[in-house]
């Protein structure tokens, strides 16, 4: 793939990036920073939020965020010297030698112009091209980005497309110049798994047919495994490794890089014991079904997002929710925690059906079901202290003040294993694992039984997110508390919990214990979201994609059927005939997971067990 | 009180010094000087802004006290002189001293329209929390009567209510605030619909907190700042306002005269240039630019905090 032959494409040596100008404090943000790219070669910038790493890469471009200026060192891209550019010069090497991808595609792209204009608008802004070899260019880019309808998808707006093949549109904009060095900053960070592992192949298959120089910046080492030939590890804004991947993914050198890994091969907790199965569980959902819009005649909201789900947690237990985005898992939280109207079922609290309404809830029943949601950022009132955030459900719940207060603030700190210093602090000055940590003592301020964890650990880096998970994990043996762990990554939710339910458009596809996630079989889908899971090695990627590319077997005209199998569309195992006629039935697989499904277990079993041979 | 037993058995307290280290640092904090806190909380325009405004905001109490002349009282018989030692602005129409004239003018201006501002922004805001905290009829009455309010233009407002009830003090200050109340209500109102879909706003409800404390402790902690900006240039537009009301004849009647009026009175001066006109225009062109050069700093210390915090 890559001749180590090739000339350097990329050298920095001794980059230094600081924060604020000369009279005030300056803040170091990357403190001497060497590597080399070659030709050709793709290399990954990986490290927590924080270490530079996209510091890193924007100097690339030569370029400083707002407040920040680059102190010195060299860039070098090509034969040019990047930092001694004036700014007519570093826009013609933007224009043409340098790409760049960003993390957040949706904010990339103006909505109101046509995704062919904006795509082509690099070539003709610079007047590389005319405007038909511009679109010439992008169509055949699309179709190397295997994107579907690579002719007409150019005329339709950005909202028209879904997140991961705007990632792809970004990805073509960038690549529309032909330029020598592309740099993808965390591209795939915001996209579904499935989604992710689309976005990744189409990515590797372009910067190979182009032979593109490619620098990746991520946090991920399993998916930076699949792309990079090698990888920077960073830290605090300095190089702690640089290697081939296969080094350090198996042989690493530094420290740090091994406390990455380990944060990225979780093993998995202990399981509660399942002692009290027959006593009455602690929350027990019903035939729940609801949605947004207006409500029909029959009670059914306009926008179904949750049909006939029902599920059971024990106490002391926890349940992992797992879906893509869009599969109803927030919204399960949020009728459980009244936020959201329900339009069918019932959620009953040990045993006591809990009101819909939030105004009909009693105080006992607001303080048993605490939630924390993902985004640590807006969960938190920024206008308040920590000690307010958290004195508040004490005196709300406990009517708990002054020294009794502060002595139990002081206890949810060191619980939660933060300074009692930070007590005084807003959250603004807060870091992202700092402020979930805070919302979780929050939550454990009103002494629940149960705590909806929304997401909580996805916006965190990996060691930060394994720190946190660990927490919680501790917090269940001392505190004896349920959670409902909502996540789309299933490393974590095998990592923590005991009982799994999977979600697909709002659907229970598939509910068992944690070890049906292990091995197959399973349902289509949950079998399609194992798949999806990067595996830490390299050429993962190439042989689950050899895999993935067989055709859908065809079906024919649907039934009005309504409870049709919600997957039939994405599902590589569907049959002609049973699918798109007949709902599926419920069955139990040899593992004790319950799967909607028309397969038996041992089809099933037979054809996942042959595709992981096959990877 | 007897929960903080029930669950941790294991949990370690800290020990007390950490928990006192930081007190005995927050004093030294305090203790710095006002001054240089104000310096490192403005930039040098906002200082300049805060310097002027605070200045009028001085001559609208002690003015009638410092002014060298009694309002009203003639004092010389040169009409539109010039600057001299005994009129430093010189005199007006009638030959009245015409820096009493605006010292005693200025609790009209400032007065009236800080009044009036205070009530726009605080009635405004009100309904704009009660609007976007509450359900969605009241939300609904609401917007669409500030809607029906805000559909006829401030200034014939203002001309119609003066030319039927007559021009009075409070009904000049009624009038101008009913003219801002529905624009304080549209931006607190937006303002709080976005905080309102925050995630801390969504944990509080599910708590089972009562509105009025997402109203008070949530939401409006939180939009004070963004309010704060349109306070200031909401004082602004009721300057103007109430100075072309007086310029036009409706405003503070003789022989009480507030900055529009000035202006008026004295507009015969205009072509040989009398400081009489000059003055209270530029009376009214400083109070505008020293407020909007305070706003603006506020904005852009509130945008740098807000910033932080992400």
């Amino acid at each position: 793939m890559t001749s180590n032959t090739g000339t350097n494409m990329i050298e920095v040596k001794g980059l230094r990036v600081v924060a604020g100008a000369a009279p005030d404090p300056v803040v170091e943000i990357v403190k001497g920073v060497d590597f080399t790219v070659k030709k050709g070669e793709v290399l990954a910038l990986i490290g927590e939020s924080g270490s530079g790493k996209t510091t890193i890469a924007l100097a690339l471009l030569g370029h400083a965020r707002g407040g920040c200026s680059i102190a010195g060192g060299s860039v070098k891209i090509g034969d040019t010297d990047v930092l001694s550019l004036d700014a007519k010069g570093r826009r013609a090497l933007r224009s043409r030698t340098v790409a760049y991808v960003a993390q957040s595609a949706s904010a990339g792209f103006n909505p109101a112009r046509t995704i062919m204009d904006q795509v082509t608008e690099p070539a003709l802004l610079h007047k590389l091209m005319t405007p038909a070899v511009a679109r010439e260019k992008a169509i055949s880019l699309f179709r190397s980005l295997a994107l579907p309808n690579p002719e007409t998808i150019g005329d339709r707006y950005p909202h028209q497309v879904s997140g991961g093949q705007l990632q792809r549109l970004m990805a073509a904009m960038a690549l529309i110049t032909d330029p020598a060095v592309v740099v993808f900053d965390e591209p795939t960070t915001a996209l579904d798994v499935t989604t992710q592992i689309e976005v990744l192949a189409a990515f590797k298959g372009v910067v190979r047919e182009l032979g593109t120089t490619a620098v990746y910046v991520s946090h991920d080492l399993a998916v930076v495994a699949q792309m990079a030939d090698r990888i920077v590890v960073l830290n605090g804004g300095r190089v702690r490794e640089n290697g081939a991947t296969a080094q350090v993914l198996d042989a690493p050198a530094d420290e740090y890089t091994r406390q990455l890994l380990a944060a990225t091969r979780r093993p998995e907790v202990e399981r509660a014991t399942p002692d009290d199965a027959r006593k009455v569980p602690l929350l027990e959902i019903r035939n729940l079904s609801a949605g947004y819009g207006r409500i029909d005649a029959n009670g059914v909201p306009a926008v179904r997002v949750l049909d006939d789900v029902s599920l059971k947690i024990a106490r002391g237990s926890t349940l992992g929710v797992i879906g893509e985005s869009g599969s109803g898992k927030t919204t399960l939280a949020r009728v459980i925690a009244g936020l959201v109207d329900r339009a069918h079922g019932d959620v009953l609290l040990d045993g006591e059906s809990l009101p819909a309404k939030l105004s009909e809830r009693t105080l006992d029943q607001y303080r048993r079901v605490q939630i924390v949601f993902q985004n640590a950022d807006t969960a938190l009132n920024p206008s308040r202290t920590i000690a307010d955030i958290l004195a508040r459900p004490m005196n709300f719940y406990h009517g708990l003040r002054g020294a009794a207060a502060q002595k139990r603030m002081l206890e949810l700190l060191d619980l939660v294993k933060l300074p009692a210093s930070i007590a005084k602090r807003q959250p603004g000055g807060l870091s992202g694992g700092q402020k979930q940590r805070v919302n979780l003592a929050r939550a454990l301020a009103a002494n629940p039984e149960l705590i909806l964890c929304d997401e909580v650990t996805s916006a965190l880096d990996t060691v930060v997110g394994a720190a946190i998970l660990d927490l919680l994990a501790e917090l269940r043996r001392e505190l004896n508390v349920s959670y409902m762990f909502i996540s789309h990554d299933i490393s974590t939710v095998r990592a923590i919990c005991d009982e799994v339910i999977v979600l697909y458009a709002g659907q229970c596809v598939e509910a068992g214990q944690r070890d049906a996630l292990s091995h197959p079989p399973y349902h289509p889908y949950t079998g399609l979201l194992v798949d999806s899971v990067p595996a830490l090695r390299p050429g993962w990627l190439d042989s689950r994609r050899a895999m993935a590319l067989g055709a859908l077997p065809a079906l024919g005209p649907e039934s009005d059927a309504p409870e049709l199998c919600s997957f039939r569309s994405r599902c590589a195992a569907r049959i002609d005939g049973k699918c798109n006629v007949t709902p599926p039935a419920k069955k139990t697989l040899p593992s004790g997971a319950h799967i909607l499904c028309h397969h038996s277990a041992d089809d099933l079993a037979r054809m996942q067990s042959m595709e992981t041979v096959t990877a | 009180m007897n929960r903080n037993v029930t669950s941790h058995a294991t949990t370690v307290l800290y020990d007390q010094p950490p928990a006192d280290a930081p007190q005995e640092q927050a004093p030294v904090v305090v203790r710095r000087g006002l001054m240089s806190r104000l310096v490192n909380r403005f930039s040098v325009l906002g200082l300049i802004g805060l310097f002027i405004v605070v200045f009028w905001l001085v001559i609208a109490f002690v003015g009638p006290v410092v002014a060298p002349y009694k309002g009203g009282a003639f004092t010389s018989t040169e009409v539109f002189g010039s600057y001299s030692a005994a009129h430093l602005l010189g005199t007006d129409y009638l030959g009245r001293d015409m820096l009493s004239r605006i010292l005693y003018g200025t609790q009209y201006t400032v007065g009236l329209a800080l009044a009036a501002t205070v009530a726009a922004s605080v009635i405004g805001t009100f309904f704009g929390l009660v609007a976007a905290v509450s359900g969605r009829w009241v939300d609904e009455v609401l917007s669409r009567l500030f809607d029906a309010l805000i559909s006829i233009p401030s200034k014939i407002l203002a001309l119609v209510v003066i030319a039927a009830f007559g021009s009075s003090i409070p009904m000049l200050m009624m009038v101008a605030a009913l003219a801002y109340i529905p624009g304080a209500f549209r931006i607190s109102r937006s303002l709080a619909v976005n905080i309102m879909t925050l995630e801390y706003v969504q944990v509080a409800k599910a708590r089972g907190e009562k509105l009025f404390y997402i109203a008070r402790v949530e939401v409006l902690p939180n939009m004070i700042h963004p309010m704060l900006a349109d306070f200031g240039l909401r004082f602004v537009f009721i300057v103007l306002l109430l100075s072309g009301l007086s310029f036009l004849g409706l405003g503070v009647q003789p022989p009480n005269a507030d900055w529009g009026s000035l202006v008026r009175e004295n507009i015969g001066g205009l072509a040989e240039g009398a400081p009489a006109v000059l003055m209270p225009a530029v009376a009214i062109a400083t109070l505008t630019v020293g407020v909007n050069l305070l706003i603006d700093s506020l904005r852009r210390h509130g945008a740098r905090s807000h910033g932080g915090g992400q």
